[in-house]
């Protein structure tokens, strides 16, 4: 697995302190996994030790969106289920991000029918998505360091807002 | 019994109830007007010989151009038996079908998917309402005539913008 990991060089609009929290909340994310369908088991198996999301310092999943900071969608969210995921993403605190897991929760899948909210998008704002149903580990790994990237180059607010 | 034995002790048992009776693929096929249903299962219930204990599965058939338009089929097993049986009942759009729940206590929840899913009634059912669908839901979509992908969502589709996202130029995808 040869990817590179060296940032870009930061845009000039940039200050040092969204440089400084980019830096120290890009290596702490603690993800919330809502996890629906199959997707699920390829979760585990990122989580787990063999390919380790520990390593990018997002390895303590809180089972509570007030404690989390990436909302991770794993899975087919149906149209029952999506004022579940909406009142999710609105009890997390700032900053969050959200990474739409797998081909369902990015697009609806192979689902187009009566039942399947064709993407998550439509409801909650998707920082990151992973294509792949499901989608590999590594494609994981990647969209997490793409997200890391994305952390590290965002504005941030200091103050809690 | 075997399938043949079925269909014969039924043709001998039930000659009133206007049961049409055949083997279709080795399997017993009963069909029997929607007035003589209840009728019958009970009998398939409780008489000993039939002794059918286990209600598999009720569904229903939308035949959009025919008349009566919906078949309701029935699903039946004896674990004491180790014999099977396909009950059809035809019914016209908004017509009841009595129900079955006090004969086999799982029928409550199949009768309401069957309900959801293509609006058939069954009168006597003490929660006739929706099992997997939201009550919002308008129509029933396994009718031939629901649109294949018309969706009724729940929550407004909103995309909020955020100060703090990022945009999309921040992200550079590196290769080696």
């Amino acid at each position: 697995m040869e990817m590179s990991w060296k940032l870009k060089e930061k845009p000039p609009y940039q200050s040092a302190v969204d440089r400084v929290l980019g830096w120290s909340r890009k290596y702490s994310i603690f993800p919330y996994p809502f996890i629906t369908a199959c997707c699920g088991m390829e979760y585990m198996s990122v989580a787990s030790s063999h390919y380790d999301l520990d390593r990018f310092g997002a390895g303590l999943p809180r089972f509570s969106p007030r404690q989390a900071d990436l909302l991770l969608v794993v899975g087919t969210v149906n149209h029952k289920l999506s004022p579940v995921l909406k009142r999710v993403w609105d009890q997390m605190a700032e900053p969050k991000w959200c990474m739409a897991f797998g081909a369902c929760a990015s697009v609806g899948g192979p689902y187009n029918n009566y039942a399947v909210l064709q993407g998550i998008d439509k409801i909650v704002p998707v920082d990151i998505y992973i294509p792949g149903c499901p989608p590999r580990p590594e494609a994981v790994l990647d969209g997490l360091m793409k997200l890391q990237e994305k952390i590290q180059n965002q504005k941030h607010d200091l103050f809690w807002k | 019994m075997i399938a043949d034995e079925i269909v014969n002790k039924l043709n001998d048992r039930f000659t009133d109830l206007g049961l049409e009776c055949k083997v279709d693929k080795g399997h017993a096929v009963a069909i029997v007007p929607v007035d003589n249903l209840a009728g019958l299962l009970k009998s398939l219930k409780t008489e000993d010989e039939l002794g059918f204990n286990f209600f598999m599965d009720i569904t229903a058939v939308d035949w959009q151009e025919r008349e009566p338009r919906f078949e309701v089929v029935y699903h039946l097993y004896s674990t004491e038996h180790n014999h099977r049986l396909r009950i059809k009942t035809n019914v016209k759009e908004g017509q009841d079908v009595p129900t079955s729940t006090g004969l086999w206590s799982i029928a409550d929840w199949m009768e309401r998917e069957v309900w959801d899913m293509y609006g058939i009634r069954f009168s006597g059912h003490p929660n006739m309402k929706r099992l997997l669908l939201y009550e919002e839901f308008k129509g029933h979509p396994l009718r031939k005539d629901y649109p294949y992908d018309k969706q009724q969502p729940l929550v407004e589709p909103t995309w909020p913008v955020r100060e703090t996202q990022a945009k999309m130029d921040d992200v550079k995808i590196h290769r080696p």
